[in-house]
C-alpha cells in the first residue's frame, strides 16, 4: 500500500512538495507515483538556479515502463538538485520522500502551495484514478 | 477478469503485480523488475509461462505437414529430443508466428505464443487437412521456465532421481519425456536454462519447491529485458505478418536450398531477388536515455525506420533496442528520444549471452 505522509502537500501530476524550516520547498514524486512507474532507471534534474513555474516542466523520470515528465509543483528558483539520482536512481523507488528527493526551489510564491491537494486529498484522487 | 494460469494464487502469495497480458492475468514483477533480472543473470528464477499453448502433432504424415507449415526445416531433427526455432508463414511470407519445435517419440511437440493462439491453431487446422496427422492442443498443461547459471543444479536436485539422470544427459536446445514431464534445455533469456511442460498440480507443487529452495520468482518484465539483451525477437513487435524472416535476422531459421515447398517460399524467393528493403538490426545508446518502441530513427533528415522492441539492459546500464530500418545504409544514426536527437551506434544483436556483453562496436 502506497504512503501518503501528511507534512506534504501533492500535485495531480504526483509529485511532492514540502515546506522546509527555512522556507524552502523540496520536490519528489509520490510513493504511489514510483510504485505505478516501476524502476527507475534515468533521472534528468533541472539546472542549478533556473527559474521553474508552477506546472511547468523541470524534470523527466524514465523507469522500466515510461518517460514521464517531471512538473514543478510552485514556481520559484532550483537552489538545489539531488546528484545522487544521478548514480543511484534506485532510491526514488527505495525512498520516495527522505533520500528520494529530487530538488529544491526557493518558492516566489507561498500561495502556490494552496493549489496543491493535502494527503487525504491526493490519496482520494490516486484510489480514483486507478479505480 | 483475464484468464489465470495454475500459478495465479502463488503469485499473488509472492507479491507479484499483475497485468494483463494477452488475455492472461501475468505477473509483471514481484517487487523490482531489474533485480529479477540480474538474479536470472547471476543466478537462477522461475517464470510461469503457463499461458503459451502447446500443441502435439502426431501421426503418420507429421514430419510432411510440419515440412510446409514452417520456414525452418524439421527433417533436421533427426532424433527424439531434438528441437528448433521457426517461423510460421503466410503465402506472402509474412511471420504469422514464431515457435518451437521438439521431436518427440509420437511426433512432434510445439509451443507457440499466447497472443496469436486462435490465429495460429485456425491457420494450423486448415493446413492439416491434406496430412495423415492430428493436432491437439494441451492447455491443460502448465509451463515453468527455470533460468540462470545455476538453473540446471538446482533444478535437478529437486527431480526425481530419473529425472535428475535424463536432465544430466541433456544437451542444450534437447527436450524430452521423463516420467510424464517434459524436460527440455531451452529459454528465451541468453542463459542456461531449463522449460518444464507439466500438469498443473505438478507445477503448483514444483514452484512451491523452488521457492522453498530460494529460487526468485520472475515477472514478465523481466523475461523481455532478458530476451532483448540476449536479441530474441518478440512476436507483434519485432516481427508480425507484415514482414518476412528475412527482414527480422530471422534468415538462419529459414531453410531455402533444396526441393521442399513450404508456405511462403515463392515469396520469399521474389524478396531476394528483388533485395531485401528493410532489415532489423540492434541499436545501443551509449548515453543517457531510454530507447522504446516506436521511436523514430533518423540518418540526416530522412527518417529511415523505427524502434521495434527497447529498454534499458539492465547489464550493460544503458539502453539496448532492436530496430527495422532500411537496408544499404551509410552514415550515423539518431533516435528522436523525447524530442531529442541522441546518436546510436549499429551493432548486431545479441547484447548479452550468459552474463557477458557480447556485441561488438563498429
Amino acid at each position: 500500500m502506497a504512503e501518503f505522509p501528511g507534512e506534504m502537500r501533492y500535485a495531480e501530476s504526483h509529485e511532492w512538495a514540502r515546506v522546509e524550516d527555512d522556507g524552502t520547498v523540496t520536490v519528489g514524486i509520490s510513493d504511489h507515483a514510483q510504485d505505478a512507474l516501476g524502476d527507475v532507471v534515468y533521472v534528468e534534474l533541472p539546472e542549478l538556479d533556473m527559474d521553474v513555474v508552477a506546472a511547468g516542466e523541470a524534470g523527466v523520470v524514465e523507469s522500466v515502463k515510461a518517460a514521464s515528465d517531471i512538473f514543478a509543483p510552485v514556481s520559484g528558483k532550483v537552489i538545489a538538485i539531488n546528484n545522487a539520482l544521478e548514480e543511484a536512481p534506485e532510491i526514488v523507488n527505495e525512498s520516495p520522500y527522505t533520500k528520494g528527493w529530487f530538488f529544491k526551489l526557493q518558492p516566489t510564491d507561498k500561495n502556490d502551495l494552496d493549489n496543491l491537494l493535502d494527503a487525504d486529498a491526493y490519496q482520494a484522487f490516486c484510489e480514483a484514478e486507478s479505480d | 477478469m483475464g484468464l489465470r494460469t495454475p500459478i495465479y494464487q502463488q503469485h499473488l502469495n509472492a507479491g507479484a503485480k499483475m497485468v494483463d497480458f494477452g488475455g492472461w492475468d501475468m505477473p509483471i514483477h514481484y517487487g523490482s523488475q531489474i533485480q529479477e533480472h540480474h538474479i536470472v543473470r547471476s543466478s537462477v528464477g522461475v517464470c510461469d509461462v503457463s499461458h503459451m499453448t502447446v500443441v502435439d502433432i502426431t501421426g503418420a504424415a507429421s514430419q510432411r505437414y510440419l515440412s510446409f507449415l514452417l520456414a525452418n526445416d524439421v527433417a533436421k531433427l533427426k532424433q527424439t529430443g531434438a528441437a528448433l526455432y521457426s517461423a510460421m508463414l503466410n503465402e506472402a511470407g509474412g511471420v504469422l508466428d514464431d515457435l518451437i519445435v521438439y521431436k518427440t517419440d509420437s511426433g512432434y511437440r510445439l509451443v507457440v505464443n499466447c497472443a496469436t493462439r486462435e490465429k495460429d491453431l485456425a491457420w494450423m487446422t486448415e493446413q492439416i487437412k491434406n496430412y495423415q496427422c492430428e493436432l491437439s492442443e494441451r492447455p491443460e498443461l502448465a509451463i515453468l521456465a527455470i533460468q540462470g547459471p545455476a538453473a540446471l543444479e538446482t533444478v535437478r536436485a529437486l527431480l526425481s532421481p530419473a529425472q535428475s539422470q535424463f536432465v544430466a544427459g541433456l544437451g542444450p536446445f534437447k527436450g524430452g519425456f521423463c516420467e510424464n514431464w517434459f524436460l527440455a534445455r531451452t529459454g528465451y533469456t541468453g542463459e542456461k536454462g531449463i522449460e518444464i511442460i507439466l500438469s498443473s498440480e505438478a507445477a503448483q507443487r514444483f514452484w512451491q519447491m523452488l521457492l522453498e529452495k530460494g529460487v526468485k520468482p520472475i515477472g514478465l518484465g523481466a523475461r523481455d529485458t532478458l530476451r532483448l539483451e540476449a536479441g530474441m525477437n518478440l512476436y507483434g513487435s519485432d516481427m508480425d505478418e507484415t514482414v518476412t524472416p528475412f527482414a527480422s535476422n530471422m534468415a538462419i531459421t529459414v531453410v531455402m536450398d533444396g526441393e521442399r515447398q513450404f508456405i511462403g517460399k515463392a515469396a520469399l524467393q521474389a524478396e531476394h531477388q528483388t533485395g531485401l528493403k528493410t532489415e532489423l538490426t540492434g541499436l545501443v545508446l551509449r548515453q543517457r536515455g531510454v530507447l522504446r518502441a516506436h521511436y523514430p530513427i533518423y540518418l540526416g533528415a530522412e527518417k529511415v525506420g523505427e524502434i521495434t522492441s527497447g529498454a534499458h539492459s539492465p547489464t550493460l546500464g544503458y539502453s539496448v533496442a532492436l530496430a527495422r530500418i532500411k537496408t544499404g545504409l551509410n552514415g550515423d544514426l539518431e533516435v528522436l528520444v523525447r524530442n531529442k536527437r541522441l546518436p546510436v551506434l549499429k551493432v548486431k544483436p545479441p547484447f548479452v549471452r550468459n552474463g557477458k556483453q557480447v556485441y561488438k562496436l563498429p
